[in-house]
């Protein structure tokens, strides 16, 4: 465990802190971004998080659920959680408005190796929605673009529906040094970018030095084969780093509910090097 | 090494001493048809004489002319209850008219506590769920208050049931660590050991006789018998490779058609620590509370995450629990997550027996990888 956990060991690691809706922006018919401030300053002040971190959102009444962070600690103020409606307290989260409260518990797990990402090339690979994790460490490099080699930015959806943030990948396009690649199994009339059948668009990512880091997010299978993927163009399996998920209710290590065979991914994870979770990722039940 | 004799006589002084440090004294008693740990005042609150039978599926007791108090193996529950509470409030959240919350944690509420008769598995056990709740940087709290109000006398086993295996396990049948003061039952009274600094001064306060030479060796003598009387093993203390090499074996499907998946065997065994958050509206909406309670992994709800269940059918739940059980235990905290009590035997409602599943699966060779 890194040494900032246990700075911030609370007595109760369990009890949240009001938190109030500064903006809200609608990003996709089920996709929402809240910008958050803690009501408290002092607890504002003090609170600090690394990018792949996530928080235990309490909607009042309802319950909590587990959500990645996408602000910039260095770089952002307020902080940032963009939630997909797909459950019972997400489907609650999003009737809120500006100037709601809510309850923050938080930040929990393990981020990005970002300082290990540093003067190497970068690949960022994501599967289908659920890619906010990577949209944080990309913005994240992106503001400090001098420090990283080449960015390879893969985005996999199946539907063309699943993308949801055409403009932010037009923009990235126009980052010096970057190669985007974006692609759906099933292509539309007004589909712009590449259609491609599973992974095969990752084909067309050049890795130019073992040097090379990957950051992956997505479904398990998916990972699993973009992770093999990669290695055989000559990315060290040590290098591909993968966000995991599974069902997390106390975020710390406790409930039992997240553990994927030896490891809790609330605390251990939920970043993790491929070699930690090679042998189970593809394994139905884990 | 041992203190003294305590003549059965003065089993009384012992509760006395404790009740009068402790604000509760917890013992076994008879209740509907099985061992419970309740509070107790009186030495004849002691189940004297009962003995139980248990085999797969099956808990009965039975009550013989002996004055023996600790003549059974186990109940249902023993410590686990106690330090993990099966249902608790973690904090309360207030909402004003103008729409802001409160979090307020509940009271703390530790009392002192004494057990008589644990186990040498419940104190395995025990020693497993520390490690999982009681430190690092998320040291939990009410686990950790109830868990230090805590006084232990164990009671060394000599009446192993069919189901137990804790001498496979390595974790009995005598206590050997974990508690404060410890009892060897003998016809006539109990030998008596301490082993902490507070056991030892509540050893001073009994009225204790030199045991004999002949007591010590009646005791040995039992103890032998104890180990010899249990005819399960375990194919191991370390499964993990063997299991972790066999996740596509057919045995999985075969116990996956005979288990109901209702999680007794989750709910009776002492280490299980896996538990589920909710929460609760009172009627006015300004104020719920924030509770856990014990969860099983053999529910649909436990892997479930947005929209899928990782574990959907019953073959992968009860593959998670025994994987886990026997095997990545091993990666979490040094050893098996079992303790060889057997409880999951006795009380599953179809017999499912932990051992047997457990020599079926190692005993042929490894399977090809899914």
């Amino acid at each position: 465990m890194r040494g900032h956990s246990l700075t911030r060991v609370r007595p109760n690691p369990y009890l949240p802190q009001e938190a109030e809706i500064v903006r809200r922006v609608q990003e996709s018919s089920t996709i929402f971004t809240y910008y958050l401030r803690f009501t408290d300053p002092a607890a504002h002040a003090a609170y600090a998080y690394d990018p792949g971190q996530f928080n235990m959102l309490y909607l009042h009444g309802v319950g909590e659920v587990p959500i990645s962070i996408v602000s910039d600690p260095e770089h952002e103020d307020l902080l940032v959680h963009t939630i997909n409606r797909v459950g019972r307290v997400t489907r609650g989260l999003e009737q809120l408005k500006e100037g709601d409260r809510l309850g923050i518990r938080g930040p929990y797990g393990r981020g990005w190796p970002l300082r290990e990402a540093e003067g190497r090339d970068v690949i960022i690979v994501s599967g289908g929605l659920g890619c906010a994790p990577v949209v944080s460490v990309i913005n994240h490099m992106i503001r400090r673009r001098e420090r990283f080699g080449h960015f390879t930015i893969v985005q996999k959806v199946k539907r063309v529906d699943e993308f949801i943030w055409p403009e932010r990948y037009e923009r990235w396009m126009q980052v010096p040094d970057t190669t985007v690649l974006v692609a759906a199994t099933e292509g539309s009339a007004n589909w712009r970018w590449q259609v491609s059948p599973r992974i095969q668009v990752l084909d067309q990512v050049q890795v130019r030095s073992e040097r090379t880091i990957a950051f992956l997010c997505g479904p398990g299978g998916f990972m699993g084969s973009a992770a093999t993927h990669l290695a055989s163009k000559g990315v060290p399996a040590e290098s591909v780093y993968l966000s995991m998920e599974r069902n997390m209710q106390c975020a710390v290590g406790h409930c039992g509910h997240c553990q994927f065979g030896p490891t809790f991914i609330c605390k251990d994870g939920p970043i993790y090097a491929y070699p930690k979770v090679r042998e189970l990722l593809q394994v139905e039940g884990f | 090494m041992t203190d003294g004799f305590l003549p059965r006589t003065a089993l009384q002084a012992l509760i006395d001493a404790l009740g009068r440090r402790y604000k509760r004294v917890i013992g076994p008693v008879v209740r509907d048809g099985a061992i419970v740990y309740e509070p107790i005042e009186r030495a004849a609150q002691l189940p004297a004489g009962w003995h139980d039978e248990q085999a797969p599926g099956r808990y009965r007791l039975a009550q013989g002319h002996d004055a023996r108090c600790f003549a059974w193996a186990n109940g249902p529950q023993a410590l686990k209850p106690l330090t993990f509470a099966p249902r608790e409030v973690l904090w309360r959240a207030e909402r004003n008219d103008r729409g802001e919350l409160a979090f307020a944690e509940p009271p703390v509420e530790a009392i002192t506590t004494a057990v008589i008769g644990a186990r040498a598995c419940d104190l395995a056990a025990l020693h497993l769920h520390d490690q999982h709740f009681a430190y690092g940087a998320y040291a939990d709290a009410p686990y950790n208050r109830r868990r230090r109000a805590m006084f232990i006398v164990a009671v060394d086993c000599a009446h192993p049931a069919s189901t137990c295996f804790c001498h496979s396990t390595g974790d009995g049948p005598a206590a050997t660590s974990g508690f404060d003061l410890a009892l060897t039952e003998l016809d006539e009274g109990f030998l008596v050991r301490a082993k902490s600094d507070a056991g030892r001064t509540l050893a001073e306060a009994l009225p204790l006789e030199p045991a004999t030479p002949a007591q010590r060796a009646r005791a040995d003598d039992e103890q032998r018998a104890a180990i010899e009387a249990q005819t399960r093993t375990l194919p191991g203390r370390n499964l993990r490779d063997a299991l972790l090499a066999r996740l596509a074996h057919p045995r999985w499907k075969d116990v996956a058609a005979r288990c109901l998946a209702c999680g007794n065997c989750t709910a009776v065994c002492p280490t299980c620590f896996c538990h589920q958050e909710g929460d609760v509206t009172a009627m006015d909406a300004a104020s719920a509370e924030h509770y856990r309670e014990w969860d099983s992994c053999f529910t649909e709800g436990h892997s479930y995450i947005h929209g899928w269940v990782v574990r959907g059918t019953t073959e992968l739940r009860y593959r998670q629990w025994l994987v886990h059980k026997l095997g990545t235990w091993h990666d979490q905290y040094g050893r098996s997550g079992c303790v060889g009590c057997g409880r999951c035997i006795a009380w599953c409602p179809v017999g499912i027996d932990i051992t047997a599943e457990a020599h079926a699966l190692v005993k042929e060779p490894d399977d090809a990888r899914p």
